[in-house]
């Protein structure tokens, strides 16, 4: 009996540390979303410019560019899958490979053989363990990406897809799909895929549309002056831009990430206290039984000996 | 006094914002400055290019800023950069150790680009 409540209280300390532990991650990832979505945000103004400078281009330039042209055979697609680095994130990771899985069947299906690029560790793991070929990895800061981590994965992506005259193209992509969660709220975060390139330039225009809105502006699209010309200028726009949207998606799956994060942590720190409370009843069950037995053990002997003088 | 509102903005953040009286930059094709009334411009900053940006009160704000476009609109003035410091932001040791570092790395493209952004950095603070 003794042994049991000792047993028990045992427990009840691990349970307590290890609540511990859980709250002080949630803690940590709430702190880590407010800094995540204040990155977010601060990464809009350039967004929006480049959005803009990028429309302004496309009136006024023909668009002939690798990374607009739909290609008329579409053989390999790259995906680019966004995980996170560490654990403890609840359905996070799962919810974004599950979605990157059906996009893998869709493309199946479209008879392209989908080429894999992952960041962050989990997704790493999840093919390394079932042994299916990942192109290229891209580890270590999926909680606080940098936008030099943009432009790594960003120029790695742009060079299968649109590599230079002169590289071998055997190994070359005709899309590229990127899946990360988007940040839709602390309560939901929805795994999306998006496709990167070719661009779809009907965004652009929608771009520009709600630019037209803007007060002050007469709505007549301004003429630009070009330096260097327009071609020039969008080759040196457009993998900027797709990295830009890299970068985004990078933003959002980090602020994702933590949500999630501190959900899991949350819920777990609550069971464990539900845990230490049902514990700390049977221990003290255990104690109260430990108390009765010794009282009826006394009060036995104390029984017997009295019996015992009795006979005397 | 007619005044430009500009904007300059890097990736991962917003650097400065504000009025000013007039800008310079320098484009691939070569140095230009933006008065109020400028007429619609999209360009391309030269590689280590400096921008600097005469605010209304009258002081020069100096930024180095790395893989830019300018483009000034009837609006205003925008600057995008992938990376962009404020000369007064620019640690001039570090900057100058950057340079010494990518000089003695020879010709390979990313050391080039990175004594590029080092030299840049120098101009901007008034150190090259």
């Amino acid at each position: 009996m003794a042994g049991s409540l000792r047993a028990l209280r045992r427990r009840i300390r691990s349970t307590q540390s290890t609540k511990k532990i859980f709250s002080a991650q949630e803690l940590i990832a709430g702190a880590r979303i407010v800094r995540a979505q204040a990155r977010v945000e601060a990464s809009k103004p350039y967004a929006r410019e480049i959005t803009r400078v990028l429309s302004a281009l496309a009136s006024s330039a023909t668009l002939e560019h690798p990374l607009l042209n739909e290609r008329t055979e579409t053989r390999r697609a790259a995906v680019l899958v966004v995980t996170s680095d560490r654990g403890f994130a609840g359905s996070y990771n799962v919810n974004v490979l599950r979605r990157t899985e059906e996009l893998l069947g869709q493309l199946r299906q479209q008879g392209k053989e989908p080429v894999l690029y992952v960041v962050g560790r989990k997704g790493e793991t999840y093919y390394s363990f079932r042994d299916r070929p990942v192109e290229q990895t891209f580890t270590g800061f999926s909680e606080q990406p940098a936008y030099s981590d943009a432009q790594e994965v960003g120029r790695a992506l742009i060079d299968v897809f649109a590599p230079g005259d002169d590289a071998d193209r055997s190994g070359a992509v005709d899309e590229v799909h990127i899946v990360y969660t988007e940040f839709v709220s602390l309560l939901s975060q929805v795994p999306t895929a998006r496709r990167l390139a070719p661009m779809d330039t009907s965004e652009l225009e929608d771009a520009g549309e709600e630019d037209g809105e803007r007060p002050g502006d007469s709505g007549v699209p301004t003429s630009y002056e070009f330096e260097p010309s327009p071609e020039a200028l969008l080759d040196a726009l457009l993998p900027k831009y797709v990295t830009t949207r890299i970068y985004a998606a990078l933003l959002e799956a980090a602020a994702s990430e933590s949500a999630s994060r501190r959900r899991a942590m949350k819920s777990a720190s609550d069971n464990a206290e539900e845990l230490a409370k049902n514990l700390s009843r049977q221990a003290n069950q255990a104690r109260q039984a430990e108390i009765t037995q010794e009282i009826s053990e006394i009060v036995g002997g104390a029984d017997a000996l009295v019996a015992a003088n009795a006979d005397d | 006094m007619a005044t430009l509102q500009v904007e300059l903005v890097a990736v991962e953040r917003t650097i400065w914002s504000g009025e000013a009286s007039m800008v310079i930059a320098r484009t691939t094709e070569g140095e230009i400055g933006v008065l109020p009334g400028h007429a619609p411009l999209l360009g391309e900053l030269a590689p280590g290019g400096v921008v600097t940006i005469r605010s209304t009160e009258g002081q020069d704000v100096v930024a180095a800023a790395h893989g830019g476009f300018l483009s000034v609109t009837p609006q205003g003035v925008s600057i995008l950069a992938e990376t962009a410091e404020i000369s007064s932001e620019i640690d001039v040791e570090r900057a100058r150790e950057a340079l010494r570092r990518a000089e003695s790395e020879g010709d390979d493209p990313d050391a080039l680009a990175a004594a590029r952004r080092a030299q840049s950095r120098l101009r901007a603070a008034g150190q090259a």
